[in-house]
């Protein structure tokens, strides 16, 4: 008998006694409850250390952010959000990303709630190794994007594509269960939200 | 037929039993220092998270309804998920037992040609012991979790299920650092953030270099064919993005129905593991994507005494685990004598109800008493599992010393029989005669006087006052 | 109202004072109390240890006394808590339906003594005087298993004479835990060196609960230290008068 037989047919008469169905209880909150609140996304991502620019101009954030460096981009990022000298990731190396000194991208999703924004690997967000390997994360938000909480986000995203969560930059609780900011991923997390112009 | 966990093979077994190896650990004021100061930091930043969410109740009791409907309907979501899986690009792989899974993995790694493989920080290959596997065949795995770094480096046990070096403290890990990191600054101070900094320069060329990743799963979408893992650090994004080859085990009961139903463990999850609103980082796939990720992914669904859990019907809810290990900090008992006094991978109550059911309970058969029945185990888990229950009732299938046998069943005769209990109640005064305040005990009730008075005993028995009135 | 007393086999064999506090304050608040003289155990101490099956007969015994009282109440949480959640399921699982019917019941009318005087007596301030520096520790069974509440401080808070100080970390288990402080004693010793720390950081010179087990737990221990503060249960400061009756 193959292994998977074998484990279906010890899962089925582990269930012998064909426990109950349950209703799943749903009652917790899943709808948005009121218009997202900006000024709180703002205070839960400056909370786990990310850096928020709200502005209506993005690429002069952008610049101000990199400075001197040069950072790497997606293909679908709008070259005009780009400092000079800026690379379009049409196959960048892995070392090549890993040198660029910041990585700019849009995002999918943010939660209010939480402070976090996700990717999902559309085109103006990038595979995933390119906001991974550098040390700066930019990523722009437009408020649009912004949801209060992770049923609404849930809600939003597309399973079949590769998502990440980001909340703050790479930090760990391994040592005596504090969180201490920065390890393997980007230390440095800015986020751009773009605010209506004026 | 239900199958345990086989011998010989993983880390479910300790080497003597809880009280022999908690005395061990007790002994260790160092160890108590560092896990009392952990457990406090992380039950009050658990707390105040939990606080700000309204719905908190609501969604305990939706995690687990969503848990007993999977373990009710395991076959067909199971079944689905490797279909989704299959239909995505990856392979689907069923591994029975550990040794099963370990030659799984091992033949995947070896088909690659590679010697090394990163890996991210997975109970289940712990269970399994994939990493002396691994070795055994030549294949160096390298752990890039932190205090998996820390544990493998100071050549230690993992004795948490989040923080597997969480009995050592910032100054301990220096040291480590300093004796076994190849090219570790040497002024490096015991500062958090430069432990941390130590780290990632000392990974950072592994994870460029190395094309073959072991990780394990928080959740598996049986709708979607999604696979997710929550961490901190960024070592799971790095493993689970750069190299050509991902091989991911995953405990069958890892599987949640639908993809709408993440929204439920993507909110109790981080709150009552680390204390966050939301971890730094969560990373979802679904198979492969081209161009993007690992291209060959490989998904091992292992049972190893799962379907034994899952044919107790007390028992199968230890089953709903999320691997949070709130219990584990809330627990008196765990934060007194350490995960390593557990003996198994699964430490704390989670660990006390799950690891005897995993093996069989006389493999394991003091874990089900390592704990005073205080219950704030059950108040903190996210899916509520009623761990209390089940540690009663398992205690009711261990084997049970002889002579404490015929002592129940000698007080359950004379419970049930008035007049003889009413001699016995007076027989209890003989207590006087062992000694002052019981000090002459024989074993085990000397464990008692060791530390404590026998009280006096009363001159007459309360029935005796009532009749008297 | 006529309210039946379950002693409870610890607090009768070793600990009367608590099961006698229990009768002469619900007697003074104009209260029959009756003592069903077929009771003994609840059998708590069985099913915690592994022993259901010897169990079974005890819960019998439980349910044969107390099922045709109105009202039972016990000076102990951890004992109405083993009668509220486990006596219907032992029964159940011995293939006694019939049993675990009558068990829950008799379950339903079974109170512990803070539970009584507020949910079913609806007294608050039952009249004590009690001239004394006391500190509450909760019992993980009542805190946990009945959720009791604050109900025992709101009783204590109305005695009169009595300064009740706070304890710290006081939701922590003292470390009894039935046969738990036998079978893994060190580490049992060790939870309970914590509470008792925290008992004498409270000054206070009273250290009281609603069970008499994790008081002679805690008790045994203050003794041992010659610490002077004792032990006493919840029922004996609020029985007691300005002028003994």
């Amino acid at each position: 008998m193959s292994s998977k037989n074998l484990i279906l047919r010890r899962i089925r008469e582990a269930l012998g006694d064909n426990p109950a169905q349950p209703e799943i209880p749903r009652d917790y909150r899943r709808a948005a409850e009121a218009p997202v609140d900006l000024d709180l996304l703002v205070e839960r991502l400056e909370d786990y250390k990310a850096v928020v620019h709200r502005t209506s101009d993005i690429s002069d954030a952008i610049s101000r952010i990199v400075g001197d460096g040069q950072v790497v981009a997606p293909p679908g990022v709008p070259v005009e959000w780009l400092p000079r000298g800026s690379k379009t990731d049409n196959g960048l190396t892995a070392a090549e990303i890993a040198e660029s000194d910041g990585v700019v991208t849009a995002a999918a999703v943010a939660i209010v709630e939480t402070g976090t924004i996700v990717l999902d690997a559309s085109p103006d967000q990038g595979r995933r190794i390119l906001s991974l390997l550098p040390d700066l994360h930019i990523c722009v938000l437009r408020p649009d994007q912004v949801v209060a909480s992770v049923p609404e986000a849930v809600a939003r995203l597309t399973p079949g594509r590769p998502l990440t969560w980001i909340s703050g930059p790479s930090a760990t609780s391994d040592i005596e269960l504090n969180r201490v900011e920065g390890v393997h991923g980007p230390r440095n997390l800015h986020i751009v939200l773009v605010e209506e112009a004026a | 037929m239900s199958t345990h966990a086989p011998k010989g093979v993983g880390h479910l077994r300790g080497d003597e039993p809880f009280p022999a190896a908690a005395k061990v650990a007790l002994a260790n004021p160092q160890l108590r220092r560092n896990l009392q100061h952990a457990t406090t930091t992380i039950r009050g930043k658990s707390g105040r998270v939990i606080a700000e969410l309204p719905d908190w109740q609501e969604l305990r009791s939706a995690g687990s309804a969503l848990k007993a409907y999977t373990m009710a309907n395991l076959p067909r979501l199971l079944e689905q998920l490797e279909e989704k899986v299959t239909a995505a690009g990856g392979v689907v792989h069923w591994a029975a037992d550990a040794t099963e899974a370990n030659r799984i993995v091992t033949d995947l790694v070896r088909r690659t040609g590679e010697q090394r493989v990163i890996k991210v920080k997975s109970m289940a290959t712990q269970e399994i012991g994939l990493n002396e596997a691994l070795e055994e065949a030549g294949i160096t795995p390298v752990e890039t979790d932190l205090a998996e770094l820390i544990v493998q480096l100071g050549h230690d046990k993992p004795s948490h299920i989040l923080v597997p070096a969480i009995h050592r403290n910032r100054s301990e890990i220096r040291e480590i650092f300093l004796r076994e990191m190849p090219g570790v600054d040497p002024d490096l101070t015991d500062n958090p953030p430069d432990l941390a900094g130590a780290a990632r320069r000392y990974l950072r060329e592994t994870f460029l270099s190395t094309r073959v990743a072991v990780s394990g799963a928080n959740f598996g979408v049986a709708e979607t064919g999604t696979l997710a893992v929550v961490e901190s650090e960024g070592n799971g994004r790095m493993c689970l993005t750069l190299p050509d080859t991902l091989i991911t085990v995953m405990g069958i009961e890892k599987v949640v129905p639908a993809w709408a139903d993440l929204e439920v463990f993507l909110q109790l999850l981080p709150r009552a593991s680390t204390g966050e609103r939301m971890n730094p980082y969560t990373s979802m796939w679904t198979g492969v994507t081209p161009g993007d990720g690992p291209q060959n992914f490989h998904l091992v669904l292992l049972d190893n005494g799962r379907t034994a859990v899952l044919a107790d019907e007390v028992g199968r809810q230890a089953l709903h685990c999320i691997r949070c290990s709130a219990c584990l900090n809330v627990c008196p008992v765990y934060e007194r004598t350490g995960g390593h006094a557990y003996g198994s991978v699964y430490p704390g109550p989670i660990g006390a109800v799950l690891s005897p059911q995993l093996t069989g309970v006389e493999d394991n058969s003091s874990l089900p008493y390592a704990s005073s029945l205080c219950g704030a185990c059950f108040d903190a888990c996210p899916v509520k599992i009623d761990i209390p229950s089940i540690l009663v009732h398992l205690r009711n299938q261990a084997p049970h010393p002889r002579s404490e046998k015929a002592a129940m069943a000698a007080a359950a005769y004379a419970m049930d029989r008035p007049r003889v209990y009413e001699r016995a109640q007076k027989a209890a005064r003989i207590a006087k005669l062992l000694g002052k305040r019981g000090r002459g005990l024989p074993p085990p009730l000397n464990g008692w006087a060791a530390s404590r008075d026998l009280p006096e005993p009363p001159a007459e028995t309360f029935r005796d006052w009532w009749r008297g009135r | 109202m006529r309210i039946a007393l379950f002693a409870t086999c610890l607090a009768d064999t070793m600990f009367p004072a608590a099961a006698k506090a229990t009768v002469q304050l619900l007697e003074r608040l104009g209260h029959e109390v009756v003592f069903p003289e077929a009771q003994t155990c609840c059998g708590q101490m069985h099913i915690n240890t592994g022993y259901q099956k010897e169990a079974v007969p005890l819960v019998r015994r439980y349910v044969r006394t107390f099922e045709s009282c109105d009202v039972v109440v016990a000076p102990s949480g951890s004992c109405v808590g083993s009668i509220r959640h486990q006596h219907a399921t032992v029964a159940r699982q011995a293939g006694e339906p019939g049993l675990a019917a009558r068990a829950e019941a008799v379950a339903s009318r079974t109170y512990e003594l803070s539970e009584l005087l507020l949910d079913v007596l609806k007294i608050e301030d039952v009249g004590a005087y009690y001239p004394h520096r006391v500190t509450y520790h909760p019992t993980c069974h009542s805190l946990r298993v009945l959720r009791v509440g604050d109900r025992p401080l709101r009783l204590l808070r109305q005695v009169r004479g009595l300064d009740l100080v706070e304890l710290p970390a006081a939701e922590q288990c003292c470390g009894f835990g039935g046969t738990f402080s036998v079978k893994n004693a060190d580490t049992s010793t060790a939870m309970l060196a914590d509470k008792m720390r925290h008992v004498l950081d409270t000054g206070a010179d009273v250290c009281t609960a609603g069970d008499v087990s994790c008081l002679m737990h805690i008790g045994g221990g203050l003794s041992r230290l010659r610490t002077g503060v004792r032990t006493v249960h919840l029922a004996e400061i609020l029985a007691s008068t300005e002028a003994p009756a």
